[in-house]
């Protein structure tokens, strides 16, 4: 598309590491197919550490999958993912990259959390539980710590009160607190943010987006966002990366990306999503 | 007509015991051959895949009476080991029974949400964790119902012991008819005490069931409705899907 | 293991003839579970209670109980009546009176599952009430069904062995015969253990086929 015209494989402003962060995620050359539809090609960008970076631009047009590659949902078919430096699915063998096992992927990808469209809660344990169970039983954790910081989550995401419900018994913008708490609960260095809005009733949203907004605002974790909410995008972005057929065609500040967009794509999405 | 006295009532009632022996011994390996064949059919290894398909296909093929012959009378022969016939009867029921019990874990593994595995994946569980923590535990809930019937058909399987004569109801009932000379009296009285097992069975299940469900935050499943709808002993599952209530396939 | 391939030459002719034995009692048996399957399922829909009743009663009753016992029942309480068949046969009324309790939930089932618009559409062409069963809920419940009927003509396969404990020879029987009387055991049942694999095999699998086909 259009996309040829422009320094889409280009890493974006912010790839070399900025005073108050290093590089946490480097896509090298990624490319990402199903069957004949390539939906990321050639991708190559970066996200400091510290930094919110939110990705927009039309639905198919590969955002959740970098999201989904990030997490090892689904599988790179060309080109590398480096997290605080380490591969993702490869191991340098005597200067080769070789994929990597389970176990090795399992080690990097405990720095990544991940906060689902579907929230995805596990309905067999009340909600304390969920919150626990990661930490407890993948990070070694005392029970009575982890209890301590799920409560101290639970409170941040105003649910202190709802410990023992059964994640059926919440609405749809609790049960999405409840799974942000769970996700930082394993103390990530990055949070994944999928769409979190996208299932919830209108009167929902602005709940969950405050508690999002006030995570970002105190603390120094590494954010990257797949939304449509752009008031929110706006609000809690350094960086906003537009998409297009698996490239990204533009990014920069929201306020240049959203006042001033320079391709005519942006120009386009955004006025259609406004 | 002679009467039926406490003594042959004595050898019914010591069959019944029998036969609750051996529901509950081949349940229990039966539950162990379902949980571990069903699993290995979703591993991600086709080998694994292969070989635990390959033992359900010939387990549920094989007719459980001759299984039970072949383990009986040819795997002394064969082998020179001799079973008890009791441990020859369980080693077939269970064997046959928890390859129909496999499908039944199969398929409710698989109809654990994939989003579920997905969000154990964020969370850095191991596949083993996974399973234990997240799927299991919530598939479990939709296993009672057809392992509920399956029971039923174990509990009916037993009776063939009989014909290994081991000490069973249906055994006491074939010494009361050469006893007594009357076949209607005994043999009407041992098909009420197995239906009354079943029934005792399926209600023990519901309580499972509804435990089961709240443990996950469901509602629990509404016990039959009136007179009739107790006395229906079978779940239903899907419509045309109830292949494994069935004594056999 | 020792296997003697004479021996299995032997039992040839005999386990021929139960391989027939069990494959007549798997037709007959097939066709009264089918019928009176049909019977059950509409007879529990009757607005009678007293039909209604008993017979939902009396296909609990006999879906619950073992059939080995079924069948020592029939085998020798009716002769006490009055009553008297030959082996194979009361072998073949035991299996389809067993099975038609099973058939009669699935014919239930797919009745269940015909969409409550159809009974509306018969009603709106005030169709009479054999029309609407007969051209219009059965054809499609039974298509439904097929497979899952199916399914239990090979669950009866396998229990067709039971109906050697009557003294019906078939392949069981005959293995048991031929065990009997030449002291050998292994291969008879051996064989008989695996012609029961090849063929429920291939019959479920193409149940399975089947169920792809007509179950949309």
């Amino acid at each position: 598309m259009s996309a040829d015209s422009n320094p889409g494989n280009h890493t974006t402003e912010h790839t070399n590491p900025t005073a108050d962060g290093r590089e946490l995620i480097r896509f090298d050359k990624v490319t990402k197919r199903f069957g004949d539809n390539t939906v990321l090609d050639n991708l190559d960008f970066t996200v400091a550490a510290g930094k919110h970076v939110t990705l927009i631009g039309p639905s198919g047009s590969g955002k959740t999958t970098i999201l989904r590659l990030l997490m090892t949902l689904l599988k790179v078919d060309e080109g590398t993912i480096r997290v605080d430096g380490d591969y993702l699915t490869h191991e340098e063998k005597g200067g080769k990259l070789v994929p990597a096992g389970e176990r090795h992927t399992r080690e990097v990808r405990k720095k990544i959390g991940m906060v689902f469209q579907q929230f995805n809660l596990f309905p067999n344990m009340k909600v304390l539980r969920n919150i626990m169970e990661a930490p407890v039983h993948v990070l070694g954790l005392g029970k009575d710590e982890a209890e301590q910081r799920a409560r101290e989550l639970l409170d941040l995401v105003g649910l202190g009160d709802r410990c023992d419900a059964y994640p059926t018994q919440l609405s749809g913008g609790q049960q999405q607190r409840v799974a942000i708490a769970r996700a930082l609960a394993m103390r990530p260095q990055v949070l994944l943010l999928d769409e979190v809005t996208s299932a919830l009733d209108p009167e929902l949203v602005a709940g969950v987006l405050d508690v999002l907004r006030d995570i970002a605002h105190t603390t120094d974790i590494t954010m990257l966002c797949v939304t449509h909410e752009m008031n929110f995008a706006r609000d809690i972005s350094d960086d906003v990366l537009m998409f297009d057929a698996g490239r990204v065609i533009e990014s920069g500040s929201p306020d240049k990306i959203f006042s001033d967009p320079e391709h005519e794509r942006t120009r386009e999405f955004l006025s259609a999503v406004l | 007509m002679s009467e039926l006295t406490w003594g042959l009532w004595q050898l019914l009632l010591s069959g019944a015991w029998v036969t609750v022996q051996l529901t509950v011994y081949s349940a229990a390996l039966g539950a162990v051959v379902a949980f571990g064949i069903g699993i290995a059919r979703t591993h991600r290894l086709w080998i694994v895949r292969f070989l635990s398909g390959l033992y359900m296909e010939i387990f549920r093929g094989t007719s459980a009476l001759v299984l039970m012959f072949w383990l009986f009378f040819v795997l002394p022969v064969a082998f020179g080991w001799q079973l008890l016939p009791l441990w020859a009867a369980v080693l077939a029921l269970g064997l046959s029974y928890g390859a129909y019990g496999s499908e039944v874990v199969r398929g409710a593994v698989a109809a654990v949400s994939p989003a579920q595995r997905e969000a154990g994946v964020a969370l850095s569980f191991t596949p083993a964790q996974q399973l234990r923590k997240i799927i299991i535990p919530q598939a479990w809930p939709e296993m009672i119902p057809p392992f509920n019937n399956l029971l039923i058909e174990l509990l009916k399987g037993t009776a063939l012991v009989s014909i290994m004569g081991v000490g069973d109801i249906a055994f006491g009932a074939s010494l009361i008819r050469n006893a007594t000379g009357q076949s209607a009296p005994v043999y009407t009285i041992i098909l009420l005490m197995y239906f009354v097992l079943a029934f005792v069975l399926t209600r023990g299940m519901r309580v499972v069931e509804r435990h089961a469900k709240a443990g996950i935050g469901q509602a629990p499943p509404d016990s039959g409705s009136g007179l009739l709808g107790k006395l229906s002993l079978r779940r239903q599952t899907a419509v045309t899907g109830d292949a494994t209530s069935a004594g056999g396939i | 293991m020792e296997w003697d391939w004479s021996k299995v030459g032997d039992f040839m002719p005999a386990f021929r003839d139960g391989v027939l034995v069990t494959l007549q009692a798997l037709l007959l048996g097939s066709l009264i579970a089918f019928g009176l399957g049909l019977v059950w399922a509409l007879a529990q829909r009757s607005e009678l209670k007293a039909v209604r009743w008993p017979v939902t009663v009396f296909t609990e009753f006999v879906r619950n109980t073992p059939l080995l016992v079924q069948l020592f029942f029939l085998y020798y309480v009716l002769p006490e009546w009055g009553v008297t068949f030959s082996a194979l046969t009361t072998g073949v009324i035991g299996l389809g009176l067993h099975y038609s309790t099973y058939t009669a939930e699935v014919y239930r089932a797919g009745i269940d599952g015909v969409p409550r618009g159809q009974w509306e559409a018969a009603k709106a062409l005030s169709l009479p009430r054999t029309r609407t069963w007969g051209a219009v809920i059965l054809p499609q419940a039974i298509r439904r069904v097929v497979p899952a009927l199916g399914n239990y003509v090979v669950a009866m396969l396998k229990d067709s062995p039971m109906i050697a404990t009557i003294g019906v020879l078939e392949m069981l029987g005959e293995a048991r015969q031929f065990g009997s009387q030449t002291f050998v055991m292994t291969e008879p049942i051996t064989i008989v253990g695996i012609a029961f694999i090849l063929i429920a095999y291939p019959a479920s699998l193409l149940m399975r086929a089947l169920e792809r086909r007509l179950v949309r």
